[in-house]
């Protein structure tokens, strides 16, 4: 019969289903049945069922309907059927009542929680302390206490789940059962000790001694639970990393985390061997193990576990990749496996382990493997390839070679994008690579569908192909550009024929020639830019500008931001009055415009980042020197990062920039008025320099009109000593005339009224006279500077909570880039070296060795190595610490 | 917690990616919308894959998630991007194999949805708020299918009415066999 059934469905096709056309409004009408005096319950489990089908299915409850739901459901604790029951507890769950509603099952509840019914009692608990508040937990307290002890192990294991949530809620009173909690994790059913061991370590977790005591005697006994072994694990894991540094030589416990390695449960085995290789400071020899077995796991029928041992190889040869060679043979297997994070990861990882000599096998090898996998994977291999090659530039040809080939292959943007960033990465970075990484990008061009890319193509041939030998080979790319491709990149190919007329004089009449030709494009972009280019190379035989001029106008970068130019131009109503670049303001409304700003002026690196602080300083630098009372200042050293002046939420927000010169420092006052109905005129801030005694102060540039909620800039000169680090504290006063706006017709009265401002200080410190600048290779740098100017000395920090804290202090003080990932700590060490680098004002380059440690509790102690281009500079340093 | 082995989710899925039944545990998807991308994009992500045989696994947004498919269900559980895999996949083993218990070997997504009940039943005694409760199938699959009336309640306790009411279901069950 029931086959029969199950043939007539089919033919019904694949939309059968019980819920089909279900709708919220008919099953709350339906709910009406859990208020009939004589229950159903078969047809109340239904209705349940239906009820929480649509929760699934992500339709949710008015708060009226949920209540109805909810005083309709708590009827049926009058049925004694089990089904039933079982549907009530999720429903209730599922509603999550609220507290005074919660009332009304707790009773039910209660009974339940007592019941004989080992089901009820288990379920029951679980419900109750998931509705449950502290006062009402108080109540059932006692219950809970014996549920955790209770015979029936599913009964134990409710109890000690709910109170893992509780924990969170509630921790004093879940605090008060760790004797039950204790007695319950010398259960014989499995899942009991793993849900006590868990409960038990959070009740301890801040107690070390405790944690470390427990951590003692359970892993001398027999834990049964393979998913409690794994909690026994990683408890050993974090007292071994708390308690690390203290024993020299054997790691205390590390017995018992090999010995897991031998146990029969994969996920032990795996958990294991993923807290050795997570040892801080892991020895190869603790490693061997480990890596045995992980090595064993890449040859599984079971696609997890190889995912799973790759993935833990992966992270190990990052910091450990001798280690992981063993390994190298079964990896290489895994490059065909099925599943592709799996061969990705080992790709990535053979990438990370291989040597010189294995480059060109691998790479056939993953040529291979590259055509059957999706884009995003592909963009990994591009980015291992990428560092590959950095590491090993002997091998460029063989890598870049790679690169052009899947360069031709199909392929999304971002993967595209991906090889053209490491080929401009190769050009950069790789001096004998940029000929060959050219022309490749050239034939990549010919045959390029995403716009993006060609413009950004043909603009960073147009900086380094007349720099080349032979420029004149790229001319042929360049125009078959103008002549086969869309309106954008036409233009900006015209954009770059012209930079190679500006920069090499030879190609100029062939150059002419292609422009001239580009007058009668049918897009009038390519044919301004053509005339534009044709007028200011000399083309159209006027007088040709100095050559300065082109290049500066070719080459340079647009001076205004493009926001502000977008909205100037916008406001440009077409008049007799041609519209004036100078009208358009230079100020940025915030940092992070700065920082867009910065960004969109360079675009030549393909969106590759530059460092970040140069450009910032460059965007700050053209602003200065458009200023002309600052035009003889010379070159900016260094521009501080904005100090707010003010709170926030105050009338007018201001924020300072000290831009340090040889002999002179500007502040920059970044104002904004916020009081809609004011308009501020003549803004300026008087300083109080008289604890600053260095410094004197030679010019003030007030902003003329701060409108509301449109920032200005106010710039206040100081004259300094040169060569000299002086510092000094400077009290500010903003200075300005109020005058009173009509909202609705925004026009401001005639007469204003004069006002003052108090903002906070501005201190000119040590660290504004060094430059954050990263080396890549602390090491060699340290070497490559004379060590007789190195001074050492040791400075201790009083208490401070964290190594972290410390370092971020001195970091702060002496505002140097921290190198190599150094300013991270490990959690619980007890030691740190940071390495630190920078320029010191006069172009000293400075490296800083900072070891902190524990002196005592609380108290850091620190050693200071400086090395430096000169002696002098390197006490400056010390003394800087010694007075901070 | 943190310590402590964790699911973020487990997700019951048809063939064309659409939800049967699915659990959230994690406040990473705090919108309906959000749950549904993500249960798209995994699908879509994952669909291609043979996860019949064996479990398979994925990385996903930082998130490791193992499946396997059967007939039309496709069966998931998320974790954090640093849990162990294995003891996921001893999650989605029990899932996989409790709902075969309970679907008496056929386990297609028509019989998953005619049960609905048992189905919602076992994910709730599999995690509970993101913690492992049980990963062997066949325990999971006895905790959910005993549907019988309470019969450790004395009688005298139950009224009249709950007793006839009782006596009925017992007598139309009977019949209905």
């Amino acid at each position: 019969m029931a086959q029969f059934v199950k043939k007539d469905d089919d033919l019904d096709g694949e939309e059968y289903s019980p819920f089909l056309g279900i709708e919220k409004g008919a099953v709350l009408q339906e709910a009406r049945v859990f208020n009939d005096p004589q229950l159903d319950p078969r047809r109340c489990s239904q209705v349940i069922t239906k009820l929480l089908y649509l929760l699934n299915q992500g339709e949710s409850f008015t708060k009226f309907e949920a209540t109805d739901v909810f005083f309709a459901v708590t009827k049926l604790f009058q049925s004694r059927d089990l089904g039933l029951r079982r549907m009530v507890y999720l429903i209730i769950k599922e509603l999550s009542p609220s507290s005074d509603e919660v009332i009304i099952v707790t009773s039910s509840l209660m009974k339940d929680m007592n019941s004989k019914t080992d089901m009820y009692r288990a379920n029951a608990i679980r419900v109750l302390c998931r509705i449950v508040d502290g006062t009402l937990l108080t109540q059932i307290e006692r219950y809970l206490k014996q549920a955790i002890v209770d015979k029936n192990p599913v009964v134990a294991s409710a109890a000690l789940v709910s109170g893992i949530h509780l924990l969170q809620t509630n921790p004093e009173i879940v605090k008060r059962w760790s004797n039950e909690v204790q007695e319950a994790v010398q259960s014989r059913a499995a899942l009991v000790q793993f849900h006590a061991l868990a409960l038990l370590h959070q009740v301890r977790q801040n107690d070390r001694l405790a944690v470390s005591k427990l951590v003692t005697s359970l892993t001398k006994g027999t834990v049964r639970s393979p998913l409690a072994q794994c909690l026994l694990i990683r408890y050993t894991s974090q007292v071994i990393r708390e308690s690390g540094m203290n024993q020299a030589g054997d790691r205390p416990f590390y017995d018992y985390l090999e010995s897991c390695l031998r146990h029969k449960a994969e996920m032990v085995i795996f958990e294991a061997a993923r807290a050795i290789t997570e040892l801080s400071g892991v020895t190869s020899r603790e490693l061997t193990p480990a890596i045995t077995v992980l090595q064993l796991f890449l040859t599984s029928s079971k696609p997890v576990l190889r995912f799973a041992a790759v993935r833990t190889l992966n992270k190990v040869a990052m910091t450990h990749p001798l280690a992981v060679t063993n390994c190298n043979i079964d990896m290489e297997s895994l490059i065909s496996d099925q599943n592709r994070s799996i061969a990705t990861l080992a790709i990535t990882t053979l990438l990370k382990t291989g040597n010189e000599s294995s480059v060109d096998r691998l790479m056939k090898q993953i040529t291979n493997f590259m055509s059957d996998i999706a884009d995003e994977f592909k963009i990994v291999v591009v980015e291992a390839i990428r560092s590959l090659c950095l590491k090993f530039p002997l091998k460029y040809k063989s890598l870049m070679n790679f690169l052009s080939n899947i360069l031709r292959e199909e392929g999304g943007f971002e993967y595209k994008k991906a090889i053209v960033d490491s080929i401009v990465i190769f050009i950069r970075e790789i001096p004998d690579a940029k000929e060959s990484g050219l022309l490749h990008l050239c034939e990549f061009i010919e045959d390029c569908e995403f716009t993006y890319l060609s413009t950004q193509i043909l603009h960073f041939l147009g900086i380094e192909g007349p720099k080349t030998s032979d420029p004149s080979k790229y001319i042929r790319y360049i125009y078959n550009r103008v002549i086969l491709e869309n309106a954008t990149v036409r233009a900006s190919a015209v954009s770059t024929l012209a930079k190679f007329g500006a920069m090499v004089d030879p190609l100029k009449p062939r150059i002419f020639i292609l422009l001239r030709r580009c007058l009668f494009d049918s897009d009038d972009e390519v044919r301004d830019r053509a005339t534009l280019y044709l007028n200011t190379l000399g083309g159209d035989g006027s007088v040709v500008e100095t050559d300065k001029d082109v290049k500066e106008f070719l080459f340079g970068s647009l001076d205004v931001p493009l926001v502000n130019l977008e909205t100037s131009l916008k406001n440009y109503e077409p008049s007799e009055e041609p519209f004036d670049i100078y009208s358009v303001p230079k100020e940025v409304k915030s940092q992070q415009h700065v920082e867009k700003k910065s960004q969109t002026k360079k675009p030549s690196g393909l969106g590759a980042p530059l460092p970040a602080p140069t450009s910032t300083t460059d965007a700050y630098e053209k602003l200065l020197s458009s200023i002309p009372e600052f035009s003889n200042f010379g070159k900016l050293f260094k521009s501080s990062t904005p100090v707010e002046l003010t709170e926030a939420e105050t009338e007018y927000a201001v924020n300072a920039v000290k831009h340090i010169f040889d002999g002179h420092v500007v502040f920059q006052y970044n104002c904004t008025n916020t009081i809609p109905e004011q308009l501020l005129e003549n803004v300026s801030v008087i300083v109080d320099a008289s604890e600053a005694e260095e410094f004197s102060e030679v010019a003030i540039k007030p902003i003329r009109s701060l409108p509301y909620d449109s920032p200005g800039q106010t710039f206040v000169a100081f004259e300094k000593p040169v060569g000299v680090t002086s510092f000094g504290r400077f009290s500010n006063t903003l200075k300005f005339i109020v005058k009173e706006v009509d909202t609705s017709s925004g026009e401001a009265e005639d007469d204003g009224v004069e006002d003052e401002y108090q903002l906070e200080d501005l201190e000119v410190v040590a660290a504004d006279y060094i430059l954050k600048v990263g080396v890549s290779n602390f090491k060699n740098a340290w070497e490559s500077l004379d060590p007789d100017c190195e001074r050492v000395d040791e400075y201790g920090l009083g208490p401070r909570e964290t190594l972290a804290e410390a370092i971020t202090v001195v970091t702060n003080l002496l505002g140097m880039q921290p190198c190599e990932g150094t300013e991270v700590v490990p959690k619980n060490a007890r030691s740190h070296t940071c390495l630190l680098s920078g320029i010191y004002i006069g172009n000293f380059k400075v490296l800083v060795r900072v070891s902190f440690g524990f002196d005592g509790p609380k108290e850091v102690a620190m050693k200071l190595a400086v090395r430096s281009d000169d002696i002098s500079v390197s006490e400056a340093i010390h003394e800087i610490v010694a007075s901070g | 917690m943190e310590n402590c082995p964790s699911v973020k989710n487990l997700l019951l899925l048809d063939s064309e990616g659409k939800r049967v039944a699915v659990k959230y545990y994690s406040d990473d998807w705090p919108t309906n919308q959000s749950k549904l991308a993500f249960e798209k994009s995994l699908f879509a992500k994952t669909q291609k894959t043979n996860a019949r045989t064996e479990a398979e696994i994925t990385l996903f947004d930082e998130n490791v998630v193992v499946y396997k498919f059967v007939e039309d269900l496709h069966f998931f559980v998320t974790g954090g991007d640093d849990e162990n895999e294995l003891i996921l996949a001893s999650v989605l083993n029990g899932f996989f194999e409790a709902v075969t218990v309970l679907l008496r070997s056929s386990v297609d997504q028509r019989e998953a949805l005619t049960n609905m009940d048992l189905i919602f039943l076992c994910i709730d005694e599999i995690i509970d708020g993101g913690l492992i409760l049980e990963t062997d199938g066949t325990t999971i699959a006895g905790k959910v299918a005993s549907h019988t009336i309470d019969e450790g309640a004395p009688l005298s306790e139950q009224t009249i009415t709950q007793a006839l009411a009782a006596a009925r279901e017992h007598f139309t069950r009977s019949l209905l066999r």
